[in-house]
């Protein structure tokens, strides 16, 4: 099935969840609200066959609302298709629904994500820090994160 | 008198010779029997995807060394087929890059398994496998350090290309040390195939099911081992793999003994791809048609004003790249590793994550080895194949 097919699809069953659909070199992105994210996931495993999650993370786009994108990259390994999903998280209150029952594998990607970019997997089963040590403050991946560390400057922009 | 049933818990690392690096498991046991293993990471983290959002592409190549460090060049490979991809030049690229690349990623992935071979072995007992393996490792090492200048972190491949082309006479080094490595693989399976011990510690040893595999996100060899026929070499091929006649091993054990004959038979198949890729080597270009991404040859910069801008503008601030966002996966000695990319138009990555491979495989661990002994911990890390530095980054 192609990639149209299964947006087509997708947004006959989601119509007022999917936000956004681009394509660029290839690959297919589908934006979509975060309320009805498990459902969305489940319907793409289930329907589509994307049975494995190969990575979920979070991407900061500071200055902007909302601020926070979580993405899912998703492969069906009998048609060997790729597939990606993003939902937007608001900064105010940054969470999102666990897809840990849908794919057993968001369980670490989801610790990393709120380890690392301070997003909150709501009825998540072990959500603690998994890189940085237990008692550390702030998600060193933000952008207003300074890349020399906590106590430095925050970060102003690029050098060049 | 009641027997005492309480559980002991004790603490497996982070300095442990047995957890391949910087791994802490919390393991609670009832007698010899795991009830419960807690993996802690993150003791190697340097924060790679942070600085990399600080780093023109080219900067980044150097930190992807130091991801799984005992195969480099596959992440150069992953990383750079990924920039390539966002800038679009993925076609650009000429044949002979790709085919040293080919060459470089399977000796890696030879590389790899073999210093997984020997450490697996010496975990369980086979200390002579872990000479024999060594031995086959340096030459391979040799062959890195004369590429690159360094025998581990390779950092050889470029965007557009390669950092130089393949010293003299290296081809025909290659070609000997692949031909000889059959036999050496048939060596190593004497050593430990049929040799009682290796069985009782291996055969049905940290056993998962396909399912239980896929929604754990295990990939590579071990996923194969569990019955289920997938190689992004072949499936989504990347960098010519769609040249080459080569087999994907699967078996269906799903334990221990499977997946070392699964990357035993890989390590077979891949002296079969460096050999063809050997055969099909033209001379030719070792970097795209691409000025704006590529340097431009030395000659070219002292002689001619539009090679020195490029030089000058490529050297201070990068080349840029469109907006957009990508995912590339390449088939690394330990499974899917991947890189996604989020480019904003400036001429540093935006954001990069990177899917490790070894991340995903530990997260099966306590399923696989909770209900069983704790020496069969030990087996588990060894054939699960993590590196430290690609979990914690």
């Amino acid at each position: 099935m192609s990639d149209q097919a299964i947006v087509e699809k997708l947004k006959a069953k989601f119509s007022s969840e999917v936000l956004n659909v681009v394509e660029f070199r290839g690959e297919t992105t589908v934006t979509v609200n975060k309320e009805q994210i498990v459902e969305i996931c489940t319907f793409m495993r289930d329907k589509f066959g994307f049975n494995l999650l190969c990575d979920l993370c979070g991407v900061d786009y500071m200055g902007t609302s909302p601020r926070f994108m979580v993405v899912y990259n998703l492969y069906n390994i009998a048609t060997k298709k790729r597939i990606r999903i993003k939902a937007p998280v608001e900064e105010k209150n940054a969470n999102i629904d666990t897809v840990s029952t849908v794919w057993g594998t968001a369980n670490w990607h989801e610790r990393e994500c709120w380890d690392l970019m301070g997003i909150k997997f709501n009825n998540h089963p072990d959500l603690r820090r998994i890189l940085m040590p237990a008692d550390w403050e702030g998600h060193p991946l933000r952008k207003d994160y300074p890349v020399q560390g906590p106590d430095r400057e925050p970060y102003q922009g690029r050098l060049s | 008198m009641a027997a005492n049933t309480e559980t002991m818990t004790i603490n497996m690392g982070p300095q442990h010779p047995s957890t391949h690096g910087v791994l802490q498991l919390i393991l609670e046991l009832d007698g010899e029997i795991v009830v419960k293993a807690t993996p802690h990471i993150g003791f190697l983290h340097r924060g790679i995807e942070k600085l990399s959002e600080h780093r023109t592409y080219h900067q980044t190549i150097p930190l992807t060394d130091r991801l799984d460090y005992l195969a480099p060049m596959s992440n150069n490979l992953g990383y750079v087929l990924a920039v390539e991809k966002l800038l679009g030049i993925t076609d650009e690229i000429p044949e002979r890059v790709q085919r040293i690349r080919v060459i470089m990623a399977e000796l890696t992935r030879l590389k790899s398994h073999l210093v997984w071979l020997a450490c697996h072995a010496l975990d369980i007992g086979a200390m002579t496998v872990f000479l024999y393996c060594f031995r086959e490792r340096e030459c391979i090492t040799d062959i890195y350090e004369k590429v690159s200048g360094a025998r581990m972190t390779s950092n050889y491949f470029r965007v557009g290309g390669l950092a130089e082309d393949l010293p003299d006479g290296l081809e025909g080094d290659i070609r000997d040390f692949v031909e000889s490595m059959p036999a050496h693989i048939e060596e190593y399976e004497g050593l430990l195939t049929g040799n009682k011990i290796w069985q009782k510690r291996t055969i049905g040893v940290g056993e998962i099911s396909a399912e239980a595999a896929i929604d754990i996100g295990i990939t590579g060899p071990a996923l194969r081992a569990s019955g289920v026929d997938w190689d992004l070499r072949r499936d989504n091929p990347y960098s010519g793999y769609e040249d080459y006649d080569f087999d994907v091993p699967v078996r269906e054990g799903c334990d221990t003994f499977d997946r070392y004959k699964v990357r035993l038979d890989e390590m077979r198949q891949s002296t079969r791809i460096i050999l063809q890729a050997l055969d099909k080597l033209k001379p030719g270009p070792i970097l795209a048609d691409c000025p704006k991404v590529v340097l431009p040859a030395k000659q070219d910069v002292v002689n001619n004003i539009e090679s020195l801008i490029h030089h000058f503008k490529i050297v201070t601030e990068g080349f840029k790249t469109e907006p957009g966002e990508i995912y590339q996966g390449v088939e690394a000695p330990k499974g899917e590793l991947g890189f996604y990319l989020v480019a904003d138009g400036s001429a540093y990555p935006f954001r990069m994550k990177i899917r490790p491979p070894s991340f995903v495989n530990l997260q099966g661990l306590p399923q696989m080895v909770e209900g069983k002994l704790l020496a069969d911990v030990i087996a588990v890390i060894g054939t699960l194949d993590i590196v430290l530095g690609e979990i914690d980054r």
